[in-house]
């Protein structure tokens, strides 16, 4: 008897999420790039707070919100951008002829690329948490996980949509990439809370599920965070909840738009186009 | 569904548009395709470059849409039912550069046949076996960007034939390969086919010697039109070439008993004093004659010093089709 449509599609997403945990970590100069490079980041903007004599939280911010990059460049260099790539080296024509969904692929590029950075991300966040001597206060666990988990679907969920709307992108792919990475980094208040940009900007960027659930985070973990929050963690919860429904659904029909125009077109499979 | 054919097109057509006015005309890849290739059939397409083979095998394989036409595979057709198809095909293109570097060469393969939904179990036990045909079992935990191009393309082919598909799409499988590599992949496929009745390869080809050695039937495309489809024997039969036979021999002292012999359609001789050699060449219509033809030379008390026989090639016929040869 054959396999069902679930099981089938459960072995797709372990075969695509495989490569992204076990590759990642072939090469060991992964330490250095995904550790070593973000704490820079983290060290200046942390000095900055220092020299400014700022409350000790707002370091704490900069430590998380480093942590939190390496989910958004993810995103956006292992999800979003990625079909190009693929395309590139003929794997998407590969993925497009397998009888499975494609939901799978893109679920196990985001399975593997969150497990893979979340690695990298935690490394980050104690490593900075030790140099800069950031005490944690984690008020509910339960709320941390969900509030991470919600985040994290969310913000992949969007990775998907993007995926599936640059795959018949040429280089442009690489240019949206590009133009995405720095600018989220201040309206998502990656090194300050968000709140301090204004209400209705930070509502603009909440659309970005990084910048709710960083910011809810942010009062789990600090006793004083929420005197800088932007909304209550339990609404920023539920926003983070809506957007993880709106970007999966998102991402299947965009996926499923996009498919279709690409056979159409024929850019779906040819490398030069 | 239709019929039992392993591959039924009718009118297949394909037109690709230029994004902008600019970028020139419309193309046609493919002009009102008709071709029905039977289960158990090796299927060879030739052509030149851009004569429409890629095009034909990218919408069979539901990677594509026809502009117009029917396209079934397995009896279901690719437009509607394009999720059935796939559960049967799978395909393998010459020079394909799939997977991923870091994983070794058992990890790739078995990534892919997940993608089929193959226990890992069976997977693993296929892919011992298949490296082991195709001699790469020392390769089994080497990182695939170590691999040479004919390694890799081995290994390629083995990731088309590791879903045990139905009917495989094989898009110039052995383009740039050394011999012995190309005679592996040739082999393997013969022998797969022998073994699994009733299953079907379409193949593309550049190598006239390839397609007349493997395929059961030919079709000649160009600018997106069938030209012929038959198999090698009738094809090369098409150009109405006849066969030469070339014998060098040291003397004859009777030439006339040659212009006698049934089967035997035009004969001359010709001499080289300097080597001491005849040259004779006989336009041969029925083989039957050719054992008279060495009993007469020997007869004579001649000694054959070389012997060569001429028959149209499968190039020749191509030529005939195209009006010209592969660049």
């Amino acid at each position: 008897m054959s396999d069902s449509w679930l099981i089938v599609n459960l072995r797709a997403i372990r075969g695509r999420a495989y490569p992204r945990v076990v590759g990642a970590t072939r090469e060991p100069s992964w330490v250095f790039f995904e550790i070593v490079l973000p704490l820079f980041t983290v060290a200046a903007y942390a000095y900055i707070y220092k020299f400014m004599d700022a409350r000790g939280e707002l370091i704490g911010y900069v430590v998380l919100g480093g942590a939190m990059t390496a989910f958004w460049l993810n995103v956006l260099w292992g999800m979003a951008s990625q079909f190009y790539w693929e395309k590139e080296i003929g794997n998407l024509q590969l993925y497009m002829m397998a009888p499975i969904s494609r939901m799978s692929i893109l679920a196990g590029m985001a399975i593997g690329g969150l497990l893979s950075t979340t690695l990298h991300a935690a490394s980050t966040l104690i490593i900075g948490a030790i140099i800069f001597d950031i005490v944690f206060h984690i008020g509910s666990l339960y709320m941390l996980a969900a509030i991470f988990l919600a985040t994290m679907v969310a913000l992949y969920g969007m990775g998907m949509m993007f995926a599936s709307l640059y795959m018949l992108f040429g280089r442009e792919a690489w240019h949206m990439s590009n133009l995405l990475s720095e600018p989220v980094y201040l309206a998502s208040g990656f090194f300050f809370p968000v709140k301090y940009l204004g209400a209705w900007a930070a509502a603009g960027a909440s659309l970005i599920p990084v910048t709710l659930g960083l910011d809810a985070m942010r009062q789990l973990f600090f006793s004083e965070g929420s005197q800088d929050a932007f909304l209550s963690m339990e609404m920023e919860l539920m926003l983070l909840l809506g957007l993880c429904g709106l970007f999966l659904v998102l991402a299947k029909y965009s996926l499923q738009y996009m498919e279709y125009l690409g056979k159409t077109t024929g850019r779906l499979t040819l490398r030069w186009q | 569904m239709t019929g039992q054919s392993a591959v039924e097109t009718r009118a297949l057509t394909r037109v690709f548009n230029p994004k902008s006015k600019r970028e020139g005309k419309p193309v046609t890849a493919l002009d009102t395709v008709d071709l029905r290739i039977e289960s158990g059939e090796l299927f060879g397409l030739l052509g030149p470059n851009g004569a429409g083979k890629t095009t034909l095998l990218k919408i069979l394989s539901t990677l594509l849409l026809p502009t117009s036409g029917k396209a079934y595979v397995a009896g279901f057709d690719v437009e509607k039912q394009f999720l059935e198809v796939r559960k049967r095909i799978n395909m393998v293109s010459g020079g394909e550069v799939s997977g991923y570097g870091l994983l070794t060469v058992k990890e790739n393969l078995w990534m892919f046949s997940q993608f089929y939904g193959i226990k890992s179990q069976l997977a693993n036990e296929r892919i011992d076996q298949m490296l082991e045909t195709f001699g790469l079992s020392d390769k089994r935990t080497a990182k695939v960007r170590t691999l040479s191009t004919g390694e890799r393309q081995k290994m390629n082919v083995i990731r088309g034939f590791l879903t045990d598909p139905e009917i495989i799409f094989l898009d110039e499988p052995t383009l740039g390969l050394d011999v012995s590599a190309s005679r592996v992949i040739r082999r393997y496929i013969v022998d797969w086919l022998k073994d699994n009745k009733g299953k079907t390869v379409v193949l593309t080809t550049h190598y006239m010697a390839e397609a007349d050695e493997l395929c059961d039937r030919i079709a000649i495309i160009d600018k997106g039109k069938i030209l012929a489809c038959d198999t090698p024997e009738r094809l090369k039969k098409m150009v109405r070439m006849n066969t030469t036979l070339t014998i060098d021999v040291n003397a004859v002292p009777d030439k006339r008993v040659f212009g006698t012999i049934p089967g035997v359609g035009n004969f001359t001789a010709t001499d080289d004093p300097e080597r001491s050699v005849t040259r004779l060449k006989f336009v041969i219509r029925d083989e039957s004659g050719v054992p008279e033809i060495i009993s007469k030379i020997i007869g004579q008390g001649s000694k054959i010093l070389s012997l060569q026989k001429t028959e149209p090639t499968l190039e020749d016929v191509f030529i005939k089709m195209v009006g010209k040869g592969f660049e």
